[in-house]
């Protein structure tokens, strides 16, 4: 692998611009004659807008404009969409209700933007925003989705009759109730995926620059995928048609998924700027995160597990209750139908499962994909279950899990899912030898002395990355193909740009991707630059989400690489007069294998752009692109040991051991792998005993600030011991399988399960706060 | 924020000349500076009164502590003398809020806002401090009053605070695991005039005695004394981190906790 190439520790060469303060984001771009714009949102989680007084606001100082959603409307803007066609039970199209990035006469959430401000300075924009006079009419809101298809709940579009945007079915709803029939067991459970605030470190931001003398748009935006966002403001948003529209995603801190969709407010930014012939630019504030970026998870499901006199599973049966907020969000309707049904089968040869999925409007932010997407929300699921049934069955949790592994591949789900690759056991055992199992017993009685409830608990995932092929996603609804694309340009004196329709948001691709080359090609990593988000630069490109970089965008390079290796064995070997056959690539040069003959790689590079002596008919250049579409998703799976010691007095929890032993396939660099499980693990923990979005009644955001949202910090979270085996993934070249969602989704029944062994009661939800964990000891006590 | 003047006071006569009408005094600004920010505060004028020097520092005199109004937590928390005489106050205050906090914050600022959650005045109360201030004397008993309100006057500006050191005595608190201000913040002292425990952060008026605790204490300084101690539920504050039932709970684990670091 040499120093720098695949499997080696690389340093992140992009970490030098962002630790000292050099990296360059949105907020930091500065157009000549750029204005600042501030949104006008409702205060009221549901109300009709009864009128919009702007003249006060327009004549405050600095003010350029002051617009509201007619206006836009009548500049022919079109709503927001959601790009992935779910189909009820009953054959209907789902019931999607109209989003104007600025609302005309009813508003839906808290932070529904209703007006945009523009003026010469922020504070000059806030002021005059605080001037708009909007007169509302409340209407009764609804936040809680288990209660919105209630009688007299109100009704928020009036294309979702009972807020019910889809009923959907995944499975064999008659062969999982006759594996019920013969079940000696059923274990039930309602489980509840708490809401969560996504909280990039950098907030979402917008700058669009109308361009009059060239009838040309740009919008630099914080996106994961650049090219969707020019897309879908083309097609569907009349913002502009796409060889009119540069989109620039420069440096972003951190998407989490919250960056893949496109929002009201770049949609504005632009719009505002050909309206006031002005560059417009938008940064949202730490409230405004709180309020519009699209929050992750909150289902409400209903689940029961068949298993039979020896405690193999025969069926599973899931009912959830999604919340996707007040309006369809770009992804919405995926995340909870494809992203999670598809996995219920975990790591377990279950033969029959019947899942429904009721998709529910309500009073809230919009609901999407968020770290996981619908994964987390699955192996919570499974994971409990497994865990809850165990201990109804006096069996090891360990053993049962073991007793109902799949064990061999490809293995066919009753869930659409086909596992190519994996090795569950060997996960389970490493993590529990890691986690020193067998001396458990000991350490909870030492715990016990000293006044402590020591508990722990499993967690064996399994995810789908790289969502894929193109042809499958689009026969499930999918708006959009999911592969990737990639460039690679040989300059003439040897360096090397690899442009990638990939996007890194913290990934640390300007790394990786580089020692995939240098590995390739036999270049020094610093020869290597890696060119992303920029529809100017890059040709077409899906981004950076499903943790699909490693799989589908990297095996784009792989494919360019090919053919970009194959020219340059051409020419070498033309050069030397040797057969092509006979080339190799080492040391920085092409050598005919056996002999001390050899081309540099520049010269080469050179040759091929002189082009003084090229094989006959041979072009000039070396430059090649590819398009890759996978065959199959890939499955990372793992198994996670987290141990817990509470304090029975305060309800306290401290993690004091967490194991992960992740199948990652083939690693490209070690270190930014268990970052990236560092991070997911944390994030993980976060929403097990932390985090929760949490809306009162009436529909404000009651966890809007970090005062009252508690987000994990180094002291919440112990030392992680990590390892990683691998079964190779044989969908792509490269048997990559994605590590960035793992830890998120493997995480939190791990934590919740631990904390349950320990006070010994399952009456718990997430976040497990200290006074949620006080409150269920004392009542299993009672 | 809104525009505001600022004025850098160069006396506490000066400041309290400065601070008319809608002026606000600023000390660390820890709390006012982000209310100004979200534009919850709009003061017209900010006098600043971190600057005057009259205002700072720590004096030891025999049993008798003095802390200028202007002294940081930091300063609190790392004194020598205070360590001595008091190392309970120095312990709370290497407690508040994180570094940044602690090195702008003042203990002056900290009492004369009186947020419920904060932890001086739990200690102020349970040490049986005088407020000083350019007017008068006010004991901590009668300077605390309710939700973000004290006995100070229109102009009357808050100089230090002074107090006996006792006996024994330790403060002990209970995080929100989202601000990580107090849920519950214990203060129990032992001194020449008996024992008090002052509790922070659960209370619906703000600081307060535990009489309670104080009762049982009084026979026995001992953690043994709380074991069958019960805090009643009623006038604590119910929020979505704690209810009041969970804050009685924590007030009689805190001071039990307290009490067996004091004797330690």
């Amino acid at each position: 692998m040499g120093i720098e190439g695949v499997g080696a520790r690389v340093s992140r060469k992009e970490d030098k611009r962002f630790i000292t303060g050099a990296g360059r984001y949105v907020d930091d771009m500065v157009v000549p004659g750029m204005k600042h714009a501030m949104f006008v949102r409702s205060p009221h989680a549901h109300a009709q807008i009864k009128k919009i007084d702007v003249k006060a606001a327009q004549a405050m100082p600095g003010v350029i404009g002051v617009l509201t959603g007619k206006e836009l409307k009548a500049d022919g803007i079109g709503n927001l969409i959601c790009g992935w066609m779910i189909h009820s039970k009953d054959g209907s199209p789902m019931k999607m209700g109209a989003w104007s990035p600025l609302a005309v006469d009813k508003v839906r959430y808290v932070g529904d933007a209703v007006v945009v401000v523009v003026a010469d300075t922020k504070a000059q924009a806030r002021d005059a925003a605080e001037a708009v006079e909007i007169t509302y009419k409340e209407l009764k809101a609804v936040t809680d989705a288990s209660k919105a298809m209630d009688k007299g709940a109100p009704q928020i579009h009036p294309e979702a009759e009972n807020n019910l945007i889809f009923d959907w079915d995944l499975g064999n709803a008659d062969e999982t109730a006759a594996a019920f029939k013969k079940a000696a067991h059923v274990v039930k459970m309602d489980v509840i995926n708490n809401r969560l605030v996504p909280n990039a470190m950098e907030p979402r931001a917008a700058l669009g620059h109308y361009d009059k003398a060239e009838d040309h748009y740009t919008c630099w935006t914080t996106s994961q995928n650049p090219h969707v966002a020019r897309l879908v403001m083309s097609a569907f948003y009349n913002v502009a048609p796409e060889n009119k529209l540069r989109v620039i995603a420069p440096d972003v801190g951190g998407g989490f998924g919250s960056k893949i969709y496109i929002y009201p407010e770049e949609i504005v930014c632009l719009w505002a700027s050909k309206k006031t012939g002005v560059p417009v630019k938008w940064v949202a504030d730490r409230t405004e995160s709180f309020l519009t970026d699209a929050h992750g998870r909150d289902h409400h499901t209903h689940a029961e597990m068949a298993f039979d006199k020896d405690h193999k599973i025969l069926g599973f049966k899931v009912e959830t209750k999604a919340n996707l907020g007040a309006y369809m969000s770009l992804f919405s309707s995926a995340t909870p139908t494809y992203l999670y049904a598809t996995l219920l089968s975990g790591q377990y040869d279950i033969p029959a499962i019947h899942a429904n999925v009721k998709a529910i409007y309500t009073n809230t932010a919009p609901v999407d994909a968020y770290r996981g997407a619908g994964r987390p929300e699955a192996a919570y699921l499974i994971e409990r279950m497994m865990e809850v049934s165990a201990r109804q069955f006096g069996v090891s949790p360990a053993e049962l899990r073991r007793k109902n592994f799949i064990k061999s591949f490809p293995h066919q789900t009753p869930v659409i899912m086909c596992y190519d690759a994996g090795d569950f056991a060997t996960s389970l055992d490493t993590a529990m030898k890691g986690a020193d199992y067998a001396g458990f017993e000991k350490r909870r009685e030492k715990a016990k002395k000293a006044g402590k409830l020591r508990g722990m608990g499993f967690s064996c995932y399994i995810e789908a990355c790289g969502i894929a092929p193109s042809a499958a996603v689009g026969s499930l609804g999918a708006g959009v193909g999911l592969w990737e694309s990639a460039e690679v340009r040989v300059n003439a004196v040897g360096t090397i740009e690899v442009l990638t329709g990939s996007h890194s948001h913290g990934q640390g691709h300007e790394t990786t991707f580089a020692q995939l080359v240098a590995q390739r090609l036999s270049v020094p990593l610093d020869s290597i630059s890696i060119v992303h988000g920029d529809t100017d630069k890059v040709q077409m490109g899906m981004g950076t989400y499903g943790s699909r970089s490693g799989a589908v965008g990297m095996s784009a390079i792989v494919k360019a690489l090919d053919k970009v290796e194959a020219k340059a064995k051409k020419i070498a070997a033309h050069l030397m007069e040797a057969d092509e056959a006979d080339i190799v690539i080492e040391n920085g040069a092409l050598k005919v294998a056996g002999t001390d003959k050899n081309v540099p790689w520049f010269q080469m590079a050179l040759a091929a752009y002189t082009a003084h002596n090229l094989p006959g008919g041979m072009e000039p250049g070396l430059k090649e692109t590819a398009f890759y579409d996978p065959a199959n998703f890939t499955f990372p799976a793992g198994c996670y040991i987290c141990e817990v010691e509470i304090d029975p007095d305060t309800g306290q929890t401290d993690i004091v051991q967490f194991v992960a032993a992740d199948d990652f396939g083939n690693i490209i660099n070690p270190m930014i792998v268990e970052g990236q499980v560092h991070g997911g693990v944390t994030q993980g923990i976060g929403q097990a005993i932390l985090e929760g979005a949490n809306y009162d009644a009436s529909g404000q955001l009651l966890t809007a600030s970090y005062m009252d949202y508690t987000m994990p910090r180094a002291g919440d979270v112990p030392s992680y011991k990590l390892s990683t085996s691998n079964t190779p993934s044989p969908s792509n070249p490269l048997g990559i399988k994605g590590c960035g969602e793992a830890g998120a989704i493997g995480a939190p029944p791990a934590v919740i399960n631990a904390i349950t062994d320990a006070i010994g009661t399952e009456n718990l939800t997430m976040p497990a706060t200290p006074q949620k964990v006080w409150a269920a000891i004392r009542s299993a006590k009672h | 924020m809104y525009s505001v003047n600022y004025h850098r006071a160069a006396s506490v006569a000066d400041a309290a000349k400065l601070a008319k009408g809608d002026a606000k005094l600023v000390s660390g600004g820890m709390t006012l500076i982000p209310a100004m920010k979200t534009r919850l505060a709009a003061p017209s004028d900010l006098v600043d009164i971190s600057r005057i020097d009259a205002l700072k520092g720590i004096k030891v005199s025999g049993k008798t502590v003095t802390i200028g109004a202007a002294t940081t937590h930091y300063e609190v928390a790392t004194s020598d003398k205070l360590a001595k005489a008091c190392p309970a106050l120095s312990h709370l205050a290497s407690m508040i809020g994180d570094p940044a906090v602690r090195h702008r914050g003042t203990i002056g600022g900290s009492i004369a806002n009186n947020d419920p959650a904060a932890d001086y005045p739990a200690a102020m109360l349970a040490l049986g401090a005088t407020i000083v201030t350019n007017k008068r004397q006010i004991a901590a008993e009668k300077f605390f009053k309710g939700l973000f309100e004290t006995a100070l006057k229109d102009g009357e500006i808050v100089t230090a605070v002074t107090f006996t050191a006792p006996a024994k005595a330790a403060y002990e608190k209970f995080r929100n695991p989202a601000s990580r201000y107090a849920i519950v913040g214990v203060f129990v002292a032992k001194g020449a005039d008996g024992v008090r425990v002052a509790v922070t952060g659960a209370g619906d008026d703000g600081v307060f005695r535990s009489r309670e605790l104080e009762t049982a204490l009084a026979k026995q300084f001992d953690a043994a004394a709380l074991t069958s101690a019960k805090v009643p539920a009623r006038a604590l504050m119910t929020d979505m981190h704690a209810s009041a039932d969970y804050r009685a709970h924590l007030i009689v684990v805190m001071a039990r906790r307290a009490v067996a670091a004091a004797n330690a």
